[in-house]
């Protein structure tokens, strides 16, 4: 395979964990494995062949994150004093608001950064590790790819959190108009940050592990 | 020739010389392994000069001014976020300081760091334990997502006020291209393999 132009690249046809090597996470140097706790003789960083006790610890985060998730969406985010008039807009009040004043692709943006993103990051994770702990054969291409993208998008979730930041420090006029952080914004910022943990917790690799001792017993 | 393991899958592939401008997969799982640059350091270094300018700019002017009435305000990053640890917002005036001020500012001048000192052929002293916290921060730098807020920001406060770009503004717009470019033209196997060749 390797498609275009990548013609340099032979596989070895065989992983780095039954060749008795562990890949550096860092600097990508192929080292010996080691019984115990290792390092990287080029640059320092802490060897494993997996990430240490990745399912537990992606379990733990991503049910943390499911937590976050209702209190963020349904506590506001924002409270707006207006001539004395306070308005509390929660995650969906906010989309809502772009959708009627003629804005929807500002309503779009808001709605999959801040509402599907997370609970999409939340379901694939979670998808994952079924998956993984079950041993599925199912396309490990389409799941390792899907992993990648799950790792990628999740930053963007904290653009509500900039938005209130920005809200907060523009709009602070005294009785004529005031905009205040909510407590949602807190929970909300827990979520992106904890799923941000979460999928780094989460290894690749273990989907291919599973394909590999269903190849050992065939052949 | 140098084999390398894929970060993704653990499958070992066996690295040979790579024609400029192409690239390296994973055979099994597809992800990218190796990516050749060229000049990489020369334009690493470049753009994070550049980008340390810009940054400079972006952190100590007003990124947007606010015009209700007669009153004006203008809003630098240093003040929003004061103004969320002054409602109490602590942890959330912690991340944005965190991932808007500081991540940026340690990414560079961290790269500015290795980066001097390889161009001239010279190993800056502890380049693993500096380049491995860059690799470390690197999620969670955000620039480009404050941004985006910055734009959605103006959206929402358009019929409000009157929105007066800053000066700050073009800066951060400068710095998300600057950091882009920088991830593109460094070759990190390339330094990686300085501490080999210099040891």
């Amino acid at each position: 395979m390797g498609t275009d132009r990548h013609s340099s690249v032979a596989p070895a046809a065989a992983t780095a964990r039954q060749l008795g090597l562990m890949a550096c996470h860092r600097c990508h140097q192929l080292c010996r494995r080691a019984d115990g706790p290792a390092i990287c003789p080029r640059c320092g960083a802490a060897l494993h062949s997996r990430k240490p006790n990745s399912i537990a610890r992606c379990w733990a985060l991503v049910i943390a994150a499911t937590v976050f998730y209702i209190p963020a969406n349904v506590l506001p985010i924002t409270h707006t004093t207006s001539l004395g008039a306070v308005q509390s807009d929660t995650i969906m009040s906010g989309v809502i608001y772009f959708i009627h004043s003629g804005s929807w692709p500002i309503a779009l943006v808001i709605f999959i950064a801040s509402v599907f993103v997370p609970i999409l990051k939340i379901l694939i994770l979670i998808g994952l590790l079924i998956s993984v702990q079950r041993r599925w054969q199912w396309r490990p291409v389409d799941r390792t790819r899907l992993y990648r993208i799950t790792e990628a998008v999740g930053r963007w979730s904290m653009l509500d959190i900039f938005v209130v930041t920005i809200l907060v420090a523009l709009v602070h006029l005294g009785a004529l108009a005031n905009i205040a952080a909510g407590p949602g914004a807190l929970f909300f910022a827990a979520v992106v940050v904890v799923t941000m943990f979460a999928a780094e917790a989460f290894d690749p690799r273990l989907i291919w592990d599973g394909m590999e001792e269903i190849d050992d017993g065939t052949h | 020739m140098h084999y390398i393991a894929c970060h993704e899958c653990d499958l070992v592939h066996r690295l040979e010389e790579i024609p400029s401008g192409g690239a390296a997969r994973c055979a099994r799982c597809g992800a990218s392994l190796y990516r050749p640059k060229r000049d990489s350091f020369n334009r690493t270094l470049a753009l994070a000069v550049a980008g340390v300018i810009l940054y400079l700019i972006a952190n100590t002017h007003p990124f947007l001014g606010f015009k209700i009435g007669s009153q004006i305000r203008e809003t630098t990053l240093a003040t929003g976020i004061y103004q969320l640890y002054l409602q109490g917002m602590v942890p959330i005036a912690t991340l944005v300081l965190f991932t808007v001020v500081l991540v940026p500012a340690i990414h560079l001048v961290s790269m500015l760091y290795i980066l001097v000192p390889l161009n001239r052929q010279r190993v800056p002293r502890h380049l693993a334990r500096v380049y491995r916290l860059v690799l470390f921060l690197k999620p969670w730098g955000m620039v480009e997502i404050f941004m985006l807020g910055i734009l959605v920001s103006v959206v929402k406060l358009v019929k409000m006020a009157t929105i007066i770009p800053g000066v700050a503004l073009f800066a951060f717009l400068g710095l998300i291209f600057t950091l882009a470019a920088m991830a593109v033209t460094l070759d990190d196997h390339l330094l990686w393999e300085q501490i080999d060749t210099h040891q």
